[in-house]
């Protein structure tokens, strides 16, 4: 069953049909979602009623666009916001895990490990209730102790922040270990050898090497992030992304605004997707 | 260990402590406390099982939970049949530039949020919708057809949305495999079904482990898809979690359902293991 | 009696390029043939196509006289041990040897007797029960043989199994699968780009260049009596000269080459006037402290030695001769030649029979 053992034509031809029907498959919702952002209708529905851009650039009801709702656009930067926040930090810590895990041998190591992969096979709900159970803990605790009322603990941006950043972290460790895994640790040492000290080393020589590891981990962190439905959805207090604010508009019923956003954020993350390919064929 | 050494190990061992620590181990912890209690009156709290009694003897609560298991495990078993053939054809008989694109292809969709991939389910699907359309057009329906709200539709969205999770992990392990072993499995003598059962599966089995594991946690832990495609009966135990938590506030309740949910996908994550012999290390680093 | 495998006019080609250019060749029943020639030349195709993983382009390929073109490779009578091998990883050293035997639907007891016994054959009873990657490279090298031979097929074609092997284990096992080859009594179909590794196993050898066969014969026909300007260069080493024929008096030639030396050589075919090609070889030169002990051979020069480049058995002396060339000529290890050394004058010479020469293309 690879090319060079002769297979009887139909059976190519069921094969190579089967693999097209997979790539409808793939194809088929988003396709529909992007052509009915067009629609010049208030349901992103047949009957098909003419082109439109109202529902991006459309100014006054009932098409109010994209670009023109308050709403949509406070909460796209409040998505941005929280992806920025948890795409820096993840890396951090997982270039730091990377680190760790590379270069110390100690106790207890493999257990830490197996602990770190953890929050992979952790629903994210669960994660999601269990940071919010603790962290109103913690607050009722404060507050019991010393009167304080901190309103960071309660759901709220930070905690969107932290419970997202709780499991991209792992993702990011994994990416960047991958990465310094194929480092060759006598660059290192030549460096040392040429005079720098450790630190030296490490900035000039082995980061520069886990770059594009580290540029792609922040993108996928990033898109992780504004993608994030499940955590997010157990934390969100009064600022709701954008996956959240979409979603209670879809409960409440759709109009082609909601293609139209979705369009958009195809293309976003397409672009994004498309610069990381293409930074790191350069690399 | 030298002593700036030390220095650098405790300064990069502090982040990964502190990350585990604050929010996943004591978290978690403290979530089992409060899944063991019981509310007495206002601010008075005794420890109890009564939560987990509760959830065990009330037959919604209980029926929504092995619903969800069963679910989440067809839905696995459906996105292994249906990514195995493909994974097989991106690996191994598609060559350079079509292997390349068809691989991009498949990571395409997955870019884009679950709540689009949902909403154009909705959009195909619903009474008034593409799909409804099209059979009335052609006259296999005189009027519209409802073909959201029910288990078929749902399993359609679960495996859609998982579905990368499973043609990954699954391309990279059948790439690995050799030409030649599967040339030398037919000049043995072998047919294409030997060759499948005896070569490629058990040479796939750690794409297909670990495939089958995050495909499973992700239909397991999924809340828009259920919601959003199920019917009022296809209740999921992401939503109960969800009711118990933010809509009736009781939180011990909602506590006792994370914890079943989260053992649930620990005994079957960690069967799935044993079974094959393999270490969560190797399925998931 | 029938060949066990004849390739007739076989073509392979690959958009515009022909890989085998019509190609035809017969090996008799219980032969060592190898098919020896530089990479990209050819020889892999026609393994494959042998195999059945590669369609000819047009020519037919023939097993124990019959055509095998319409049949699939899981079907044919021949078996091939891959370049790396290919043992199955999945599968212990016993399960590997039975796979074939299984797809026979052979009993399970029959299997484990056969198996054992294949073991037995290779030298290495009692390992069935080991992992694959558990194998020392010589180890894996017999149970591959050993998988293929259980299925008894006419033919067993061997893809440069010994390139991954290290170099002593590789000298080590070229004896031990001509003695495999012969305790099996199959026929053998073998391709390296390795000359030493063809010249020790084989009966017959192949040299292919370009898609076609230069010549086939035994490894002395090869070595002594080259056909082609190709094989002389690729069998063994050669001081080479470039010159024109002066003088043509049936095989016997006398020549001078570009550089001004005249020579006295041996080649078919060629006339006066006519450009050629001559090949020496430096273990056919011999080395001598004076111009007498040289009268018998036809060819005779003076010149100083330039280097010595020890090699045990394989030693070598440079010599610049009076035209300003350097010819490398092998150091008898007599003890004769022991004070040579660097700037000494030196005579060397050969016999017309030893200096092949072919026209120039």
């Amino acid at each position: 069953m690879i090319p060079t053992i002769p297979q009887s034509r139909s059976f190519r031809l069921v094969y190579g049909g089967y693999v097209a029907l997979f790539f409808l498959y793939l194809a088929l919702p988003l396709t529909v979602v992007a052509v009915f952002a067009f629609n010049d209708s208030q349901f992103p529905s047949l009957p098909w009623e003419g082109f439109t851009w109202n529902w991006f650039f459309g100014e006054e009801r009932p098409q109010i666009g994209v670009f023109h709702e308050r709403g949509i656009l406070r909460s796209v930067g409040t998505s941005a916001f929280v992806a920025l926040c948890v795409a820096v930090l993840s890396v951090s810590v997982g270039t730091t895990n990377a680190f760790l895990f590379n270069r110390y041998e100690f106790r207890g190591k493999g257990f830490l490990y197996v602990l770190m992969l953890l929050p992979l096979v952790i629903p994210g709900i669960v994660l999601g209730i269990s940071i919010l159970v603790f962290s109103s803990t913690l607050a009722n605790g404060l507050w019991d102790l010393a009167q304080m009322d901190v309103q960071a603990l309660r759901p709220g941006l930070l905690l969107v922040i932290l419970g997202q950043f709780s499991f991209i972290t792992t993702i990011a460790t994994l990416v960047i270990s991958a990465r310094l895994q194929k480092f060759d640790r006598t660059l290192e040492e030549a460096a040392l050898n040429l005079g720098a000290d450790r630190l030296t080393a490490v900035r000039t020589i082995t980061l520069p090497f886990l770059a594009p590891a580290m540029i792609g981990a922040v993108v996928v962190a990033f898109l992780m992030s504004f993608e994030n439905f499940n955590t997010t959805l157990m934390l969100v207090g009064s600022d709701a992304p954008l996956t959240i604010a979409m979603f209670d508009r879809l409960k409440e019923g759709s109009t082609p605004l909601l293609n139209a956003v979705s369009l958009l954020l195809m293309l976003g993350s397409s672009l994004l997707a498309l610069l990381v390919i293409l930074f790191q064929r350069r690399g | 260990m030298r002593n700036q050494s030390r220095i650098t190990f405790y300064l990069l061992l502090t982040p990964l402590v502190l990350w585990l620590g604050l929010l996943i181990i004591i978290p978690h912890i403290d979530m089992l406390l409060i899944s063991l209690r019981e509310r007495i009156s206002f601010g008075v709290y005794e420890t109890s099982l009564s939560q987990y009694e509760k959830a065990l003897t009330e037959p919604l609560y209980l029926r929504t939970f092995w619903r969800t298991a069963v679910m989440s495990v067809l839905a696995t078993v459906i996105t292994l049949l249906i990514a195995f053939p493909v994974a097989y054809y991106i690996a191994k008989m598609a060559k350079g530039r079509l292997q390349q694109v068809l691989f991009l292809l498949c990571l395409i969709p997955f870019y884009v949020s679950e709540l689009v991939r949902t909403f154009g389910w909705m959009i195909l699907l619903r009474e008034t919708g593409l799909i409804s359309s099209l059979l009335q057009w052609v006259g296999l329906a005189d009027q519209p057809v409802e073909l959201l709200y029910t288990d078929a539709t749902m399993m359609v969205g679960l495996v859609y949305t998982s579905m990368l999770f499973m043609v990954v992990p699954l391309v990279t392990t059948l790439e690995s495999l050799d030409d030649s072993v599967i040339e030398a499995g037919y000049d043995l003598g072998g047919s294409g079904f030997s060759v499948l059962r005896e070569i490629i599966i058990p040479h796939a089995m750690p794409g297909i482990v670990s495939g089958c594991i995050v495909v499973f946690m992700l239909s397991l832990g999924n809340y828009l898809t259920p919601t959003m495609l199920g019917g009022k009966d296809s209740l999921w135990f992401t939503e109960m979690i969800y009711n118990q938590f933010i809509v009736r506030s009781n939180w011990e309740l909602g506590a006792a359902f994370g914890f079943m949910l989260l053992v649930l996908s620990s005994v079957i994550v960690w069967g799935m293991l044993r079974l094959t012999g393999r270490t969560l290390k190797e399925t998931m680093g | 009696m029938t060949p066990d495998l004849e390739c007739v006019d076989l073509v392979k080609r690959f958009d515009d390029t022909a890989a085998v250019n019509n190609v035809s060749f017969s090996v008799p029943p219980g032969s060592f043939f190898s098919i020896l020639g530089p990479s990209g030349c050819g020889k892999t195709t026609i393994m494959r196509m042998i195999a059945g993983f590669l369609d000819p382009t047009s020519g037919d390929i023939r097993i124990k006289g019959g055509s095998v073109l319409d049949t699939p490779p899981n079907k044919r009578p021949v078996n091939m041990v891959f370049q790396h091998l290919a043992l199955f990883p999945m599968m212990t050293i016993a399960e590997n040897i039975g796979y074939g035997l299984r797809r026979r639907g052979m009993a399970k007891g029959e299997i484990g007797r056969k198996v054992d016994e294949a073991l037995d054959r290779i030298g290495l009873p009692g390992i069935g029960a080991r992992k694959v990657d558990e194998l020392s490279g010589g180890q894996k090298q017999r149970v591959a043989i050993a998988r293929c031979m259980v299925l008894e097929p006419d033919v067993l074609l061997l893809d440069e199994p010994l390139g991954a092997l290290d170099l002593k284990l590789r000298e080590h096992m070229k004896v031990e699968l001509k003695a495999l080859q012969a305790a099996f009594d199959t026929t053998f179909v073998y391709i390296t780009h390795d000359q030493s590794e063809a010249l020790v196993m084989s009966d017959q050898i192949a040299v292919m260049n370009a898609g076609q066969f230069e010549q086939v014969g035994t490894g002395q026909d090869l070595y002594y009596r080259p056909d082609t300007p190709f094989v002389a260069g690729f069998i063994g080493e050669s001081n080479r000269w470039k010159g024109r024929i002066e003088r043509a008096e049936g095989g016997n030639l006398q020549l001078r080459t570009d550089s001004g030396l005249a020579i006295r050589a041996t080649g078919m075919g060629l006339s006066e006037g006519a450009r050629a090609e001559i090949f020496v070889r430096p273990e056919s030169i011999r080395l001598a402290a004076s111009a007498d002990a040289l009268a018998e051979f036809d060819n005779q020069l003076t010149g100083t030695v330039t280097s010595l480049l020890f090699n045990g058995a394989a030693s070598r002396v440079l010599v610049r001769d009076t035209a300003g060339e350097t010819l490398e000529v092998t150091l008898p290890q007599s003890g004769e030649f022991a004070s040579l050394k660097r700037g000494d004058a030196i005579h060397i010479g050969w016999g017309a029979g030893q200096a092949s020469c072919f026209e120039a293309s």
